[in-house]
């Protein structure tokens, strides 16, 4: 099912992030599927457990189906600092969703992350590849209204 | 070079860990995740020391260089060494009462060593998850769990079978299965090695013990106990006795206290496994393979087989292990012969491992119309209904096993150490295949605690290869080199005869052995299963005169029609 993608990189281990981007870059759902990491267990001779290890260990991966836009927040000091809490809260409430949670019709995530690398412009959050600084649970407000505008469904949706 | 450590002056000739320099001078280093027989990792931060000019390191994995000034218990070490475990506390459910490690707990031990009596830290994420109760065997508790990842060392690197890692980061981290679908959906082979190393309460077999006080506390039921040859020199170092003493005689008295109504051995089963699978080689031998033959008595090496190797099932042997054969003679032979309905008869086993609760339960063990075993407890859940009863172990009398299924020869007894059931199966091999009698009993080149080990028989011209393999790491290897060799050369086989034991050091080191299983302390138990050998009168399986009745008045001959449906198993192709 994944070959096209696994025949790519050689069969090395230091290609397993790339490959597994690339996976879950292609699925709909924005996450790598058991059927994925069985592959690419396979193909790299990694044992399944190893290569769900590292797929958990960073928050940009995945094993769950998420939503059409993924809204990440910073919830490292500085932006914690700056009130990454409330901004957690009301993305929480607009969205009715709880973090790692997504929205029944398939079109939110809400994930909390850790440095996105902008401190400068602390609270920040990022929804899919867009990022978005020196929030407040006002402009969070407006930020979701607008992609709210999106009405083509989340199912389908392929990049 | 010259350390000093502690104001003691130490002359080394290699730079060894400090942990293993203190030793020397009379210091154990307090210590955590750090586990002897694994390679030192470094994440509790249990073991520090302060060194002169560098401040506080790891002992575990800081080698000593000349002229080292070290601290073991600098007022600097004890505050960082209390904080790592008081931080661990903070994250722990610390209900240590109704824990299954209560007492034997190495977190436990340290909090009163360092003198913990109050938690400093707060409970800041503390929350609850899930016990993971999918596995016919073990339990894991993630609670529990303090990320030493001693666990999943064990099962990557000494097993190879990498069922379990870590999983998540921070707070969220835990130990669990691909795809977190639970231990019993994994490919964990259920050997329990996780357990031997835990130092915490985080694994634990599934707790047997209650169906067994209720079968003993039912007049109805009919009670029979037998016990691996590993147990009866696993228990003594429980008891305040020398580690590795045999006890068999105590043994049988304190299953009687209990109140089992037959007591008998899976010694005697081993016998009859001897007899079976040594026709069985026997007959390949005559028909020219296939090759290698593998034994089949260790329920964990089997799992690993039916996942990773499930293309060599026509080389692992078709006898079932010695718990399963006693299990299907019990609820025949047994019952035939005293009269007893075999529905009335609860068949409980006493075993140093876990997989053979996972054995146990495979559903096509029951050929005799019932289950062959009812009940597995482990050699530590035995030693839980001792003390629960106040059962004072070390002063028992010591008394014999019934006789009907409870006789055994010498070669039975050594089935609980790696190589073994080898050396048993070629003393019954050679004499029924020659006719003659062996000059030399002892098989010393099978013997030992190394990997991998292997020679060669005379058996009346034919060189019979024969190799053993402890510790599924070492079985892989062993296999890789089969396969590898019969790619080669057409087919044909390096080995004769494999004898595969999950755990490192055979069934002595088995999951379910009393903690403390270190690759001495079994070495130790298996040093006195030789012993016993030595010192018994019959030491080869067919001049067992229980098994000889067994075959006359019941099976007919070995491998005979009966013998393969009660004796025998087949197996399955495995995916995860």
């Amino acid at each position: 099912m994944y070959e096209r993608i696994l025949r790519k990189y050689e069969p090395t281990a230091d290609n397993l992030l790339f490959i597994l981007h690339e996976i879950q870059d292609n699925e709909p759902k924005q996450y790598i599927p058991e059927q994925g990491i069985r592959e690419v267990s396979d193909y790299l001779d990694l044992s399944p457990s190893q290569v769900y290890s590292v797929i958990t260990f960073y928050s940009l991966y995945s094993v769950s189906p998420r939503g059409k836009y993924i809204v990440r927040v910073c919830d490292s000091p500085p932006c914690h600092l700056m009130g990454s809490v409330s901004i957690i809260d009301e993305l929480s409430e607009i969205l009715g969703i709880k973090e790692g949670e997504t929205t029944e019709n398939g079109m939110f995530s809400l994930e909390v992350v850790s440095c996105l690398g902008v401190c400068g412009v602390a609270p920040a959050m990022m929804i899919n590849k867009e990022l978005f600084g020196n929030l407040t649970p006002e402009k969070v407000r407006n930020i979701i209204d607008k992609y709210r505008q999106d009405k083509q469904p989340a199912s389908q949706v392929a990049e | 070079m010259k350390v000093t450590i502690d104001n003691q002056t130490l002359e080394l000739d290699k730079p060894i860990p400090i942990l293993e320099a203190a030793k020397k001078v009379g210091i154990k280093i307090p210590t955590l995740c750090y586990y002897e027989d694994l390679p030192p990792i470094g994440s509790c931060g249990v073991c520090v020391v302060e060194i002169e000019g560098l401040g506080v390191k790891r002992a575990c994995v800081t080698p000593v260089y000349d002229g080292m000034k070290i601290d073991t218990h600098s007022q600097e070490v004890i505050k960082h060494r209390k904080m790592a475990v008081e931080l661990l506390l903070s994250d722990h459910p610390i209900d240590c009462l109704t824990c299954e490690r209560s007492g034997r707990c190495d977190l436990q031990g340290l909090a009163d060593n360092l003198g913990i009596n109050d938690l400093r830290y707060p409970r800041l994420k503390y929350k609850e998850k899930p016990i993971d109760e999918t596995s016919p065997s073990l339990y894991r508790d993630p609670n529990k769990c303090i990320r030493c990842k001693r666990c999943v060392q064990m099962c990557d690197n000494i097993q190879s079978v990498e069922a379990i890692n870590v999983m998540g980061r921070g707070y969220e981290t835990t130990v669990t299965v691909a795809y977190d679908h639970g231990m019993g959906n994994s490919p964990c082979v259920n050997c329990g090695q996780c357990i031997s190393v835990c130092p915490v309460g985080a694994i634990y077999e599934k707790r047997d013990i209650d169906h067994v006080w209720e079968a003993i506390n039912n007049p109805d039921k009919f009670v029979v106990v037998q016990e691996a040859p590993a147990i009866r020199v696993s228990l003594a170092e429980e008891f305040g006795l020398v580690p590795g003493d045999d006890v068999t005689g105590k043994m049988y008295t304190a299953l009687r206290m209990l109140g089992f109504d037959a007591i008998f051995d899976t010694n005697f089963a081993a016998d009859l496994t001897i007899m079976e699978e040594g026709t069985e080689f026997l007959k390949r031998v005559k028909e020219g393979g296939p090759f290698p033959l593998i034994t089949s008595c260790s329920p964990g090496w089997i799992k690993f087989m039916e996942t990773f190797y499930p293309d060599m099932k026509n080389n692992v042997s078709s006898c079932k292990s010695p718990q399963q054969m006693f299990g299907a003679m019990v609820k025949t032979f047994f019952a035939r012969k005293n009269n007893i309905d075999p529905r009335r008869i609860i068949s409980v086993s006493i075993m140093p491992c876990t997989a053979k609760k996972f054995e146990a339960a495979r559903p096509e063990m029951d050929a005799s119309g019932y289950r062959d075993v009812d009940y597995v407890i482990t050699t530590r859940e035995f030693i839980r209904m001792i003390n629960e009863v106040g059962i004072d172990f070390a002063n028992l009398a010591e008394t014999s096993a019934d006789t009907l299924m409870g006789t055994y020869t010498g070669a039975a007894a050594i089935f609980g150490a790696t190589g073994g059931v080898m050396e048993a199966a070629l003393r019954t091999a050679y004499e029924v295949h020659t006719g003659k009698t062996l000059p030399k009993l002892d098989f010393e080149e099978v013997r030992g605690m190394d990997g991998v080990r292997e020679t060669t028989v005379d058996v009346n011209g034919l060189p019979v290869h024969v190799a053993v393999a402890h510790g599924l790491e070492n079985a892989r290897t062993l296999l890789e080199k089969v396969k590898e060799y019969k790619e080669k050369n057409d087919g044909q086989s390096p080995y004769h005869f494999i004898e595969v034991m999950t755990c490192p050091g055979g069934c002595v080191g088995g999951g379910g052995q009393p903690y403390g299983s270190t690759m001495k302390r079994r070495e130790e138990r298996a040093r006195s299963l030789y012993t016993i050998d030595g010192k018994l009168k019959l030491r080869k399986s067919h001049e067992n005169p229980a098994i000889k009745k067994s075959y006359e008045e019941f099976l007919g001959e070995p491998n005979s029609k009966l013998a393969h449906k009660l004796l025998h198993t087949h197996y399955v192709r495995r995916k995860y």
